[in-house]
């Protein structure tokens, strides 16, 4: 799932910034999927290292305190 | 052992840590609810300069540095201590909100308005991120290890607590001063009363002695000399951050903001009801089911925190779409029939130029009142055309303000409880379940991240996400709801496969208080 969104996410950011108004309408859209990218594109990156433990069996015995 | 004092004890270090976390919440929210008033206050009237800043002020700034503060104050708090720590944020909240209410308008400073706005809007941003993991962490390290989610859920009463707050005092305000004044000046006022809530907080913390759980590191030596690279590059703790971040406080965020926030933005920008009866419906909503919070906490002490929360995000999936269409169709005011209409007031007709021409936006509105006691407001549009010959442009009628019948506000507050109800489930039992997956020396630090992240970034841009998907072509307006159903149901499923339900031993109740 990492991976797929963080092209969806590119995609999204692509088309949508493409169809926006020229102008500050533009500006403003590149800004705000900018910042989605900025912020999801490390939590994507962790949900693929979460994904990876998980497949390694490291959440098959939990650590104690 | 005397039980009552040590009871009377720890409710001392839950009120103090509760009070200053409120008013925290408090700071936060106002600046949230009154996000359109300051926009206009506060920022150049130019549409697409003010777009620009709008966006960076208020939609990322509050909440993209959420992880960032709870990054810095999570590290102190390991190095010198939840006491100080979760002082400074109280001061630094308390001291920025009060600023804000203090800025002058855009058309006095200009540019430094906004600019300044932007600035303490991030140092509010960071101070959330590290005050919530202190005040948890600290009452965690008070409580008996069988009764931590019944004590530390008094600190998970305090959100909503302060949405509560916030909520009221800005309806108790405009009531007073009238929307003009309030809209005025009038919005300064919620923002200068924090300063002496944040005093008063401020007073009982210096009081409040050490954490005794980091007392005792201390005293043998074991504080963690470097807490970030404990947290995170230590595989074995950085494991558990994720899998708390992506089994736990992922979906607990967006039951937590869709339940309230998205509720009540929906509400009001969706279905259009009046702004008092919007609030309203949420502050009943709040008011029933905050004791919840201690219900599912305290619960959570017996039967384990996983299938408390669990249970809660699967419920907000299952049961969104539903509620949200209820919300849809008991508002939908076009196909109300004559027979239904009580009352339709004298048309008020306003004509406002179009900028960059000639022509002109006519604007006839009229106030409905149906036989159930509701009312709403019809609006007709066209544009009149310098040039007679052209024929006007009729644009579609818009219904506003609609206030609701008394059986409609009361079925609306039942269904805002039960959103409540989810978000009491997922996050009354969450600030135990965090304190116990982490050691003592880098509790501060590795819970503060995934509960950040989880609530600031998942669950303070469901509104921003939702809205941006309900914008997509060929959306209709429950396709936000796709967001905060997904994620849910993406952290249901992770948490039921790899959380552990682990329950307190009761063997060995002794307390961990000094």
């Amino acid at each position: 799932m990492g991976p797929a969104s963080i092209i969806f996410m590119f995609m999204q950011a692509i088309e949508k910034v493409g169809l926006a108004e020229e102008g500050v309408h533009k500006t403003n859209t590149a800004l705000q999927w900018g910042i989605i990218l900025f912020i999801f594109i490390p939590i994507s990156a962790g949900l693929v290292i979460f994904g990876y433990y998980a497949l390694k069996g490291e959440y098959d015995k939990l650590p104690e305190d | 052992m005397n039980q009552e004092p040590q009871q009377s004890s720890i409710f001392k270090v839950i009120g103090a840590s509760s009070l200053g976390t409120l008013i925290e919440w408090y700071d936060f929210y106002i600046f949230g609810s009154l996000a359109t008033i300051i926009g206009s206050q506060l920022f150049p009237a130019d549409a697409g300069a003010s777009a620009l800043i709008n966006t960076l002020a208020i939609f990322a700034a509050g909440f993209i540095v959420r992880p960032f503060g709870a990054l810095v104050f999570g590290r102190l708090g390991d190095l010198i201590g939840r006491k100080y720590t979760f002082l400074l944020t109280l001061v630094l909240m308390g001291g920025s909100t009060f600023l804000i209410g203090l800025i002058p308008s855009y058309s006095s400073i200009g540019y430094a308005a906004p600019i300044l706005v932007l600035i303490l809007r991030l140092v509010q941003g960071l101070a959330l991120g590290g005050e919530y993991g202190g005040a948890a962490t600290y009452v965690a390290e008070h409580a008996p290890a069988n009764k931590r989610g019944y004590f530390t859920s008094w600190i998970q009463t305090t959100a909503t607590g302060g949405l509560f707050l916030s909520l009221g005092i800005i309806v108790l305000t405009k009531n007073i001063l009238g929307a003009e004044a309030f809209a005025d000046w009038g919005w300064r006022i919620p923002f200068l009363l924090s300063i002496l809530l944040v005093g008063v907080s401020i007073y009982i913390r210096m009081k409040m002695h050490e954490s005794p759980m980091f007392t005792k590191l201390k005293t043998e030596g074991k504080v963690s000399k470097n807490p970030l690279k404990d947290s995170f590059a230590n595989k074995a703790n950085f494991k558990m951050v994720l899998l708390a971040l992506f089994g736990a406080t992922m979906g607990q965020g967006v039951i937590w903001y869709t339940g309230q926030f998205y509720a009540q933005s929906f509400l009001e920008n969706t279905c259009h009801v009046d702004f008092n009866d919007s609030r309203y419906i949420l502050l009943w909503g709040i008011a029933f089911a905050t004791p919840f919070f201690v219900i599912f906490g305290s619960w959570s002490d017996k039967v384990g925190r996983k299938w408390i929360m669990l249970t809660g995000m699967l419920l907000g999936v299952i049961f969104y779409r539903p509620i949200y269409q209820v919300f849809l169709d008991d508002t939908d005011v076009s196909k109300i029939e004559q027979k239904d209409i009580q009352e339709v007031g004298n048309p008020v007709i306003t004509r406002t130029a179009l900028t960059g021409t000639a022509d002109s936006l006519i604007t006839t509105s009229s106030t409905v009142i149906l036989l159930n006691g509701a009312s709403f407001q019809k609006i007709q549009s066209h544009t009149q055309y310098a040039d007679v010959s052209k024929t006007p442009t009729v644009l579609p009628e818009v219904y506003k303000d609609k206030k609701l019948s008394t059986g409609v506000f009361w079925k609306f507050v039942g269904l805002i409880f039960f959103q409540i109800l989810l978000v009491t489930m997922v996050y009354g039992p969450i600030a135990a379940f965090l304190v116990e997956l982490f050691p003592t020396k880098i509790r501060y630090t590795s819970m503060s991240l995934p509960y950040h992240v989880g609530n600031g970034v998942f669950g303070g841009l469901v509104p921003f996400i939702a809205t941006l998907i309900a914008s997509f072509s060929g959306a209709m307006p429950l396709s936000g709801l796709w967001y905060p159903i997904g994620i849910a149901a993406l952290s249901f499923i992770i948490g039921a496969i790899y959380l552990s339900n682990k329950k307190p031993d009761h063997s060995e109740a002794e307390t961990e208080s000094i």
